[in-house]
Protein backbone atom coordinates (compact mmCIF):
# COMPACT_ATOMS: atom_id res chain seq x y z
CA UNK A 1 0.00 0.00 0.00
CA UNK A 2 0.93 3.36 -0.77
CA UNK A 3 2.14 5.75 2.33
CA UNK A 4 0.16 8.96 2.26
CA UNK A 5 1.73 12.29 2.89
CA UNK A 6 1.24 15.08 4.92
CA UNK A 7 1.69 18.85 2.93
CA UNK A 8 5.48 19.34 4.46
CA UNK A 9 6.54 15.76 3.27
CA UNK A 10 9.03 17.69 1.27
CA UNK A 11 9.99 19.19 4.13
CA UNK A 12 10.83 16.86 6.33
CA UNK A 13 12.67 15.31 3.92
CA UNK A 14 14.80 18.41 3.02
CA UNK A 15 15.18 18.53 6.71
CA UNK A 16 16.97 15.25 7.26
CA UNK A 17 13.97 13.37 8.79
CA UNK A 18 13.87 10.04 9.20
CA UNK A 19 10.39 8.37 8.31
CA UNK A 20 8.32 5.79 9.12
CA UNK A 21 4.78 4.21 8.26
CA UNK A 22 2.29 5.59 10.89
CA UNK A 23 -1.45 4.91 10.64
CA UNK A 24 -0.77 4.95 6.49
CA UNK A 25 1.50 8.21 6.42
CA UNK A 26 5.19 8.63 6.21
CA UNK A 27 5.75 9.93 8.33
CA UNK A 28 8.94 11.65 10.51
CA UNK A 29 9.84 9.83 13.68
CA UNK A 30 13.33 12.14 13.94
CA UNK A 31 15.56 14.48 12.51
CA UNK A 32 19.05 15.10 12.79
CA UNK A 33 19.00 16.14 16.70
CA UNK A 34 17.43 12.86 17.87
CA UNK A 35 14.74 11.39 19.82
CA UNK A 36 16.20 12.68 22.95
CA UNK A 37 17.92 16.18 22.18
CA UNK A 38 14.13 16.81 20.18
CA UNK A 39 12.55 15.84 23.60
CA UNK A 40 14.47 17.68 25.59
CA UNK A 41 14.37 21.21 23.19
CA UNK A 42 10.68 21.12 23.57
CA UNK A 43 10.56 21.36 27.44
CA UNK A 44 13.58 24.51 26.82
CA UNK A 45 12.41 25.92 24.02
CA UNK A 46 9.74 24.88 21.26
CA UNK A 47 9.54 22.25 18.93
CA UNK A 48 7.88 22.36 15.90
CA UNK A 49 5.96 18.93 15.12
CA UNK A 50 3.53 18.19 11.78
CA UNK A 51 0.51 16.47 12.96
CA UNK A 52 -1.46 16.70 9.53
CA UNK A 53 -1.92 12.53 9.71
CA UNK A 54 -4.58 13.36 12.41
CA UNK A 55 -8.43 13.80 11.16
CA UNK A 56 -9.72 17.54 11.20
CA UNK A 57 -13.16 17.62 11.16
CA UNK A 58 -16.02 20.26 10.91
CA UNK A 59 -19.94 19.43 11.87
CA UNK A 60 -22.45 21.27 11.01
CA UNK A 61 -26.21 21.68 11.73
CA UNK A 62 -29.05 24.34 12.03
CA UNK A 63 -27.25 26.15 15.03
CA UNK A 64 -23.96 25.11 17.08
CA UNK A 65 -26.75 23.83 19.54
CA UNK A 66 -28.57 21.62 17.19
CA UNK A 67 -25.10 20.15 16.29
CA UNK A 68 -23.74 19.45 20.24
CA UNK A 69 -27.16 18.21 20.58
CA UNK A 70 -26.46 15.66 18.14
CA UNK A 71 -22.91 14.99 19.25
CA UNK A 72 -23.80 14.38 23.15
CA UNK A 73 -25.75 11.15 21.98
CA UNK A 74 -22.27 9.69 20.90
CA UNK A 75 -19.70 11.39 24.03
CA UNK A 76 -20.11 11.60 28.01
CA UNK A 77 -19.15 15.20 27.19
CA UNK A 78 -20.53 18.75 28.15
CA UNK A 79 -20.75 19.73 24.20
CA UNK A 80 -24.09 22.18 24.87
CA UNK A 81 -22.03 24.93 27.32
CA UNK A 82 -18.72 24.70 25.80
CA UNK A 83 -18.06 28.55 25.26
CA UNK A 84 -17.69 30.28 21.76
CA UNK A 85 -14.23 30.06 21.18
CA UNK A 86 -12.89 27.47 23.58
CA UNK A 87 -12.25 23.77 22.94
CA UNK A 88 -12.31 20.61 25.02
CA UNK A 89 -10.99 17.29 25.10
CA UNK A 90 -13.47 14.13 24.81
CA UNK A 91 -14.05 10.32 23.38
CA UNK A 92 -16.28 8.34 21.66
CA UNK A 93 -17.44 5.90 23.92
CA UNK A 94 -18.67 2.36 23.01
CA UNK A 95 -21.94 0.50 23.64
CA UNK A 96 -19.64 -1.62 26.31
CA UNK A 97 -18.56 2.24 27.84
CA UNK A 98 -15.18 1.49 25.78
CA UNK A 99 -13.39 4.35 24.45
CA UNK A 100 -13.79 4.22 20.39
CA UNK A 101 -11.29 7.20 20.26
CA UNK A 102 -10.24 10.16 21.87
CA UNK A 103 -10.42 13.45 20.45
CA UNK A 104 -10.32 17.33 20.52
CA UNK A 105 -13.73 19.81 19.70
CA UNK A 106 -13.92 22.98 19.60
CA UNK A 107 -16.90 26.10 19.34
CA UNK A 108 -16.11 28.03 16.33
CA UNK A 109 -19.47 30.13 16.65
CA UNK A 110 -21.68 28.33 14.16
CA UNK A 111 -19.86 24.66 13.96
CA UNK A 112 -17.97 22.05 15.75
CA UNK A 113 -14.10 21.90 14.51
CA UNK A 114 -12.89 18.20 15.94
CA UNK A 115 -9.44 16.91 15.46
CA UNK A 116 -9.52 13.09 16.19
CA UNK A 117 -6.54 10.18 16.00
CA UNK A 118 -5.25 9.59 12.49
CA UNK A 119 -5.38 5.58 13.11
CA UNK A 120 -9.35 6.44 13.87
CA UNK A 121 -10.55 8.98 11.52
CA UNK A 122 -11.73 6.84 8.48
CA UNK A 123 -13.96 4.89 11.58
CA UNK A 124 -14.81 8.16 12.97
CA UNK A 125 -16.68 10.04 10.08
CA UNK A 126 -18.09 7.32 9.06
CA UNK A 127 -19.48 6.83 12.24
CA UNK A 128 -20.32 10.29 12.99
CA UNK A 129 -22.30 10.39 9.51
CA UNK A 130 -24.31 7.45 10.07
CA UNK A 131 -25.31 8.33 13.67
CA UNK A 132 -25.78 12.26 13.44
CA UNK A 133 -28.79 11.97 11.18
CA UNK A 134 -29.23 14.03 7.61
CA UNK A 135 -29.54 17.16 9.48
CA UNK A 136 -25.72 17.57 10.45
CA UNK A 137 -22.99 17.45 8.04
CA UNK A 138 -19.73 16.21 8.53
CA UNK A 139 -17.24 17.28 6.54
CA UNK A 140 -13.46 16.33 6.75
CA UNK A 141 -10.82 18.72 6.05
CA UNK A 142 -8.49 17.50 3.73
CA UNK A 143 -7.21 21.34 2.17
CA UNK A 144 -5.83 21.91 5.52
CA UNK A 145 -2.16 20.86 7.41
CA UNK A 146 -2.20 20.71 11.03
CA UNK A 147 0.90 22.24 13.07
CA UNK A 148 1.64 21.77 16.59
CA UNK A 149 3.97 23.94 18.31
CA UNK A 150 5.06 23.47 21.62
CA UNK A 151 7.13 24.44 24.26
CA UNK A 152 7.79 27.45 26.45
CA UNK A 153 9.00 29.77 23.82
CA UNK A 154 5.84 29.02 21.47
CA UNK A 155 3.76 31.99 22.97
CA UNK A 156 6.75 34.63 21.90
CA UNK A 157 7.52 32.97 18.84
CA UNK A 158 4.02 32.96 17.45
CA UNK A 159 3.05 36.41 18.59
CA UNK A 160 5.72 37.87 16.25
CA UNK A 161 3.51 36.70 13.86
CA UNK A 162 0.40 37.52 14.83
CA UNK A 163 -0.01 39.22 18.66
CA UNK A 164 -3.06 38.15 19.05
CA UNK A 165 -2.20 34.63 20.01
CA UNK A 166 -0.42 35.81 23.13
CA UNK A 167 -3.93 37.25 24.81
CA UNK A 168 -5.34 33.45 24.27
CA UNK A 169 -5.58 31.32 27.21
CA UNK A 170 -5.30 27.44 27.43
CA UNK A 171 -7.92 25.55 25.13
CA UNK A 172 -9.03 28.79 23.59
CA UNK A 173 -9.32 29.23 19.76
CA UNK A 174 -9.39 31.86 17.41
CA UNK A 175 -8.81 32.58 13.85
CA UNK A 176 -5.52 34.18 13.18
CA UNK A 177 -4.10 35.11 9.51
CA UNK A 178 -0.26 33.14 9.80
CA UNK A 179 1.62 33.11 6.63
CA UNK A 180 -1.03 35.20 4.60
CA UNK A 181 -3.85 32.90 5.44
CA UNK A 182 -6.72 32.16 7.52
CA UNK A 183 -5.61 29.50 9.98
CA UNK A 184 -7.85 28.43 12.91
CA UNK A 185 -5.15 28.19 16.12
CA UNK A 186 -5.53 26.74 19.57
CA UNK A 187 -3.96 27.07 22.42
CA UNK A 188 -3.23 23.34 23.29
CA UNK A 189 -1.06 20.52 22.35
CA UNK A 190 -0.13 17.08 23.97
CA UNK A 191 2.97 17.45 25.38
CA UNK A 192 2.29 18.74 28.60
CA UNK A 193 3.73 22.20 27.48
CA UNK A 194 2.54 25.72 26.60
CA UNK A 195 1.71 25.89 23.15
CA UNK A 196 -0.56 26.14 19.91
CA UNK A 197 -2.00 23.71 17.48
CA UNK A 198 -2.78 25.53 13.71
CA UNK A 199 -4.97 24.40 11.14
CA UNK A 200 -3.03 25.82 8.09
CA UNK A 201 -4.48 25.69 4.39
CA UNK A 202 -2.57 23.24 2.80
CA UNK A 203 -0.99 26.02 0.46
CA UNK A 204 0.66 28.34 2.99
CA UNK A 205 1.28 25.19 5.24
CA UNK A 206 5.22 24.95 4.46
CA UNK A 207 5.71 28.62 4.34
CA UNK A 208 4.11 28.98 8.09
CA UNK A 209 6.82 26.01 8.80
CA UNK A 210 9.79 27.55 7.37
CA UNK A 211 8.54 31.60 9.19
CA UNK A 212 8.48 29.60 12.40
CA UNK A 213 11.44 27.46 11.91
CA UNK A 214 13.46 31.07 11.05
CA UNK A 215 13.77 31.42 15.01
CA UNK A 216 16.36 29.92 16.88
CA UNK A 217 14.33 28.71 19.28
CA UNK A 218 12.04 26.28 16.86
CA UNK A 219 13.33 22.87 15.63
CA UNK A 220 11.45 20.36 13.84
CA UNK A 221 10.25 17.58 15.88
CA UNK A 222 9.29 14.03 15.20
CA UNK A 223 7.10 11.44 16.60
CA UNK A 224 9.55 9.79 18.74
CA UNK A 225 9.72 12.42 20.86
CA UNK A 226 6.10 13.71 20.52
CA UNK A 227 5.19 10.08 22.12
CA UNK A 228 8.51 10.38 25.19
CA UNK A 229 6.62 13.49 25.49
CA UNK A 230 2.82 12.71 25.92
CA UNK A 231 4.00 10.00 28.02
CA UNK A 232 6.10 11.82 30.68
CA UNK A 233 2.63 14.26 31.04
CA UNK A 234 1.00 11.41 31.50
CA UNK A 235 -1.52 11.72 28.49
CA UNK A 236 -3.39 8.75 26.96
CA UNK A 237 -2.01 7.38 23.68
CA UNK A 238 -5.03 6.08 21.60
CA UNK A 239 -4.96 2.17 21.24
CA UNK A 240 -2.39 1.51 24.06
CA UNK A 241 -3.44 3.36 27.07
CA UNK A 242 -6.86 3.46 26.15
CA UNK A 243 -8.76 1.30 23.77
CA UNK A 244 -12.45 -0.26 23.65
CA UNK A 245 -11.83 -2.55 26.54
CA UNK A 246 -10.51 0.70 28.69
CA UNK A 247 -13.35 3.21 30.30
CA UNK A 248 -12.70 6.37 30.70
CA UNK A 249 -12.88 6.29 34.22
CA UNK A 250 -10.69 3.14 34.76
CA UNK A 251 -8.29 5.34 32.33
CA UNK A 252 -8.50 8.61 34.65
CA UNK A 253 -10.17 10.69 32.00
CA UNK A 254 -13.55 11.10 34.58
CA UNK A 255 -12.15 14.45 34.75
CA UNK A 256 -13.24 15.33 31.04
CA UNK A 257 -17.11 13.85 31.74
CA UNK A 258 -18.56 17.20 33.23
CA UNK A 259 -21.26 17.24 36.39
CA UNK A 260 -24.02 17.81 33.70
CA UNK A 261 -23.40 14.12 31.49
CA UNK A 262 -23.24 12.55 35.18
CA UNK A 263 -25.68 10.96 37.46
CA UNK A 264 -28.34 14.35 38.38
CA UNK A 265 -27.10 15.99 36.05
CA UNK A 266 -29.04 18.21 33.58
CA UNK A 267 -28.55 15.99 30.54
CA UNK A 268 -27.51 12.87 32.71
CA UNK A 269 -26.72 9.85 30.41
CA UNK A 270 -27.92 9.60 27.01
CA UNK A 271 -23.93 8.00 25.78
CA UNK A 272 -22.61 4.76 24.72
CA UNK A 273 -22.20 2.57 27.37
CA UNK A 274 -23.62 5.26 30.29
CA UNK A 275 -24.52 2.43 32.50
CA UNK A 276 -20.78 0.93 33.16
CA UNK A 277 -19.39 4.50 32.79
CA UNK A 278 -21.98 5.94 34.87
CA UNK A 279 -21.85 2.90 37.38
CA UNK A 280 -17.90 3.29 37.62
CA UNK A 281 -18.02 7.44 38.18
CA UNK A 282 -19.80 6.36 41.57
CA UNK A 283 -18.56 2.83 43.11
CA UNK A 284 -15.34 3.08 41.39
CA UNK A 285 -14.02 0.95 38.47
CA UNK A 286 -12.37 -2.53 39.12
CA UNK A 287 -8.72 -1.40 37.97
CA UNK A 288 -7.09 2.20 36.96
CA UNK A 289 -4.60 3.60 34.90
CA UNK A 290 -1.56 4.46 37.47
CA UNK A 291 2.14 6.00 36.43
CA UNK A 292 4.86 3.81 37.46
CA UNK A 293 8.25 4.29 37.73
CA UNK A 294 10.69 1.53 37.06
CA UNK A 295 13.69 1.56 40.28
CA UNK A 296 16.49 0.56 38.06
CA UNK A 297 17.27 2.40 34.41
CA UNK A 298 15.97 -0.76 32.07
CA UNK A 299 12.84 0.83 30.54
CA UNK A 300 9.81 -1.11 30.84
CA UNK A 301 7.76 -0.57 27.64
CA UNK A 302 4.00 -1.55 26.42
CA UNK A 303 2.97 -5.33 27.09
CA UNK A 304 5.11 -5.90 30.29
CA UNK A 305 3.23 -7.79 32.39
CA UNK A 306 2.83 -6.36 36.18
CA UNK A 307 2.99 -8.48 39.16
CA UNK A 308 1.93 -8.18 43.24
CA UNK A 309 5.25 -9.71 44.01
CA UNK A 310 8.01 -11.15 42.64
CA UNK A 311 6.66 -14.53 42.78
CA UNK A 312 3.20 -14.24 42.44
CA UNK A 313 1.85 -16.88 39.38
CA UNK A 314 -0.54 -14.61 37.79
CA UNK A 315 -0.30 -11.41 36.03
CA UNK A 316 -2.63 -8.36 37.65
CA UNK A 317 -2.05 -5.72 34.93
CA UNK A 318 0.15 -4.37 32.22
CA UNK A 319 2.51 -1.81 30.91
CA UNK A 320 0.66 0.13 28.25
CA UNK A 321 3.14 2.61 27.23
CA UNK A 322 6.63 2.90 28.79
CA UNK A 323 9.92 3.66 27.99
CA UNK A 324 12.87 6.41 28.98
CA UNK A 325 11.79 10.17 30.30
CA UNK A 326 14.41 12.62 28.86
CA UNK A 327 13.27 15.04 31.16
CA UNK A 328 13.56 12.44 34.08
CA UNK A 329 16.39 10.76 33.07
CA UNK A 330 15.37 7.90 33.84
CA UNK A 331 12.45 4.80 32.64
CA UNK A 332 8.56 5.87 32.82
CA UNK A 333 5.56 3.91 32.17
CA UNK A 334 2.12 4.09 32.60
CA UNK A 335 -0.36 0.86 33.22
CA UNK A 336 -3.39 -0.57 34.46
CA UNK A 337 -3.65 -2.25 37.83
CA UNK A 338 -6.49 -3.43 40.16
CA UNK A 339 -7.82 -0.34 42.02
CA UNK A 340 -6.95 -1.33 45.45
CA UNK A 341 -3.38 -1.34 44.45
CA UNK A 342 -3.81 1.98 42.25
CA UNK A 343 -2.36 4.16 45.28
CA UNK A 344 0.58 6.06 45.18
CA UNK A 345 3.88 4.37 46.94
CA UNK A 346 2.45 1.05 45.84
CA UNK A 347 5.00 -1.37 44.96
CA UNK A 348 4.54 -3.71 41.71
CA UNK A 349 6.99 -6.15 39.96
CA UNK A 350 7.20 -5.99 35.71
CA UNK A 351 8.74 -9.32 34.11
CA UNK A 352 11.46 -8.47 31.73
CA UNK A 353 13.45 -10.70 30.10
CA UNK A 354 12.39 -13.38 32.72
CA UNK A 355 13.40 -11.21 35.55
CA UNK A 356 10.69 -9.61 38.08
CA UNK A 357 11.85 -6.03 38.68
CA UNK A 358 10.02 -3.26 40.83
CA UNK A 359 8.10 -0.36 40.51
CA UNK A 360 6.41 2.40 42.22
CA UNK A 361 3.01 3.79 41.54
CA UNK A 362 3.40 7.51 41.32
CA UNK A 363 1.38 10.06 40.49
CA UNK A 364 0.54 11.25 36.70
CA UNK A 365 2.23 13.35 35.10
CA UNK A 366 5.81 12.76 35.50
CA UNK A 367 6.72 16.50 34.04
CA UNK A 368 4.09 19.10 35.46
CA UNK A 369 2.06 20.36 33.41
CA UNK A 370 3.12 24.25 31.68
CA UNK A 371 -0.06 25.50 30.53
CA UNK A 372 -1.51 29.01 30.27
CA UNK A 373 -4.02 29.16 32.48
CA UNK B 1 39.23 -5.77 12.96
CA UNK B 2 35.90 -8.05 12.11
CA UNK B 3 32.66 -7.52 11.29
CA UNK B 4 29.53 -9.61 12.07
CA UNK B 5 26.26 -9.07 10.05
CA UNK B 6 24.59 -8.43 13.56
CA UNK B 7 27.10 -4.87 13.43
CA UNK B 8 29.62 -5.85 15.76
CA UNK B 9 32.99 -5.20 15.62
CA UNK B 10 35.74 -7.40 17.28
CA UNK B 11 39.39 -6.51 17.73
CA UNK B 12 42.07 -8.79 18.88
CA UNK B 13 43.69 -7.15 21.73
CA UNK B 14 46.42 -9.81 23.02
CA UNK B 15 45.08 -12.85 23.51
CA UNK B 16 41.66 -11.45 24.15
CA UNK B 17 38.68 -10.37 21.76
CA UNK B 18 37.23 -6.99 22.03
CA UNK B 19 33.61 -6.77 21.13
CA UNK B 20 31.48 -3.47 20.23
CA UNK B 21 28.92 -2.40 17.59
CA UNK B 22 29.54 -0.19 14.86
CA UNK B 23 28.95 3.40 14.29
CA UNK B 24 26.13 1.95 11.67
CA UNK B 25 24.47 0.26 14.23
CA UNK B 26 24.72 3.01 16.91
CA UNK B 27 23.12 5.22 14.24
CA UNK B 28 20.09 3.11 13.80
CA UNK B 29 19.54 2.38 17.63
CA UNK B 30 19.23 6.14 18.79
CA UNK B 31 20.06 7.64 21.85
CA UNK B 32 20.95 4.60 23.94
CA UNK B 33 19.75 4.69 27.37
CA UNK B 34 20.30 1.59 28.81
CA UNK B 35 23.09 -1.25 29.10
CA UNK B 36 22.85 -4.71 30.81
CA UNK B 37 26.31 -6.57 30.99
CA UNK B 38 26.97 -10.22 31.26
CA UNK B 39 29.07 -11.35 34.83
CA UNK B 40 32.77 -11.43 34.29
CA UNK B 41 33.53 -15.54 34.06
CA UNK B 42 30.87 -16.35 32.21
CA UNK B 43 31.00 -18.86 29.80
CA UNK B 44 29.35 -18.22 26.56
CA UNK B 45 27.85 -19.72 23.25
CA UNK B 46 28.57 -18.01 20.14
CA UNK B 47 25.45 -16.41 18.98
CA UNK B 48 23.77 -16.42 22.53
CA UNK B 49 22.61 -13.36 23.71
CA UNK B 50 24.61 -11.73 26.45
CA UNK B 51 23.94 -7.67 26.11
CA UNK B 52 20.77 -6.19 26.50
CA UNK B 53 20.74 -2.29 25.06
CA UNK B 54 18.28 -0.43 24.72
CA UNK B 55 17.81 2.91 23.15
CA UNK B 56 14.65 5.63 23.40
CA UNK B 57 12.89 3.79 20.88
CA UNK B 58 13.58 -0.15 21.40
CA UNK B 59 15.18 -3.11 22.84
CA UNK B 60 18.35 -5.32 21.04
CA UNK B 61 20.22 -7.90 22.13
CA UNK B 62 24.34 -8.19 21.48
CA UNK B 63 25.25 -11.68 20.81
CA UNK B 64 28.35 -13.54 21.51
CA UNK B 65 30.11 -13.31 17.99
CA UNK B 66 32.50 -16.18 19.57
CA UNK B 67 32.39 -19.04 21.81
CA UNK B 68 34.80 -18.58 24.93
CA UNK B 69 34.55 -16.88 28.37
CA UNK B 70 33.95 -13.06 29.12
CA UNK B 71 36.84 -12.10 30.93
CA UNK B 72 36.00 -7.94 31.15
CA UNK B 73 32.90 -5.51 30.89
CA UNK B 74 33.00 -1.81 30.05
CA UNK B 75 30.77 -0.99 33.36
CA UNK B 76 30.94 2.67 32.51
CA UNK B 77 28.31 1.75 29.78
CA UNK B 78 25.86 1.18 32.33
CA UNK B 79 26.32 4.36 33.97
CA UNK B 80 26.72 6.31 31.16
CA UNK B 81 25.08 4.59 27.50
CA UNK B 82 25.10 7.43 26.01
CA UNK B 83 28.83 6.62 25.61
CA UNK B 84 27.55 3.88 22.67
CA UNK B 85 26.19 6.58 20.66
CA UNK B 86 29.35 9.33 21.37
CA UNK B 87 32.22 6.91 20.48
CA UNK B 88 30.81 3.28 19.15
CA UNK B 89 34.28 2.64 17.67
CA UNK B 90 36.83 3.18 20.83
CA UNK B 91 35.58 4.14 24.71
CA UNK B 92 32.47 2.13 24.13
CA UNK B 93 33.42 -1.52 23.90
CA UNK B 94 31.27 -3.99 25.65
CA UNK B 95 33.30 -6.85 26.59
CA UNK B 96 36.44 -8.86 26.22
CA UNK B 97 36.39 -12.04 25.39
CA UNK B 98 38.91 -15.48 25.87
CA UNK B 99 38.30 -17.08 22.62
CA UNK B 100 37.87 -20.88 22.49
CA UNK B 101 38.64 -21.13 19.19
CA UNK B 102 39.78 -17.81 17.10
CA UNK B 103 39.29 -19.89 13.88
CA UNK B 104 35.57 -18.46 14.39
CA UNK B 105 37.36 -15.01 13.49
CA UNK B 106 37.74 -16.22 10.23
CA UNK B 107 33.77 -16.30 9.46
CA UNK B 108 33.07 -12.48 10.09
CA UNK B 109 33.55 -9.90 7.46
CA UNK B 110 36.51 -7.61 6.62
CA UNK B 111 35.73 -3.84 6.84
CA UNK B 112 35.27 -3.28 3.55
CA UNK B 113 32.78 -6.59 3.31
CA UNK B 114 31.00 -5.19 6.12
CA UNK B 115 30.80 -2.01 4.04
CA UNK B 116 29.16 -3.13 1.16
CA UNK B 117 26.57 -4.84 3.75
CA UNK B 118 25.16 -2.14 5.14
CA UNK B 119 25.54 -0.44 1.32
Amino acid sequence: MTLLRTPLHALHEKKGAKMVPFAGYDMPVQYSLGVLKEHLHTRAHAGLFDVSHMGQVVLRGRSYDAVARALEALLPIDVLNLPRGRQRYGFFTTPQGGVSDDLMLANRGDHIFMVVNAGCKIDDIAYLRRQLGPEITVKEITNRALLALQGPAAEAVLAVHHPMVADMGFMDVETVPLAGAECWVSRSGYTGEDGYEISVPVAAAEDLARALLQHSEVELIGLGARDSLRLEAGLCLYGHDIDTTSSPVEAGLAWAIQKSRRAQGDRAGGFPGEERILTELQEGPKRRRVGLLPHGRAPMREGVPLFASADAERPIGAITSGGFGPSLGRPVAMGYVPADMAVVDTQVFGEIRGKRLPLTVVKLPFTPANFKR
Amino acid sequence: MKYTEEHEWLRIEGDLVVVGITDHASAQLGDVVFVELPETGTIVAKDEEIVVIESVKAASDILSPLDGEIVEVNEALVATPSMVNDDPLGEAWFFKLKAADLGQMDDYLSEAGYKKLIG
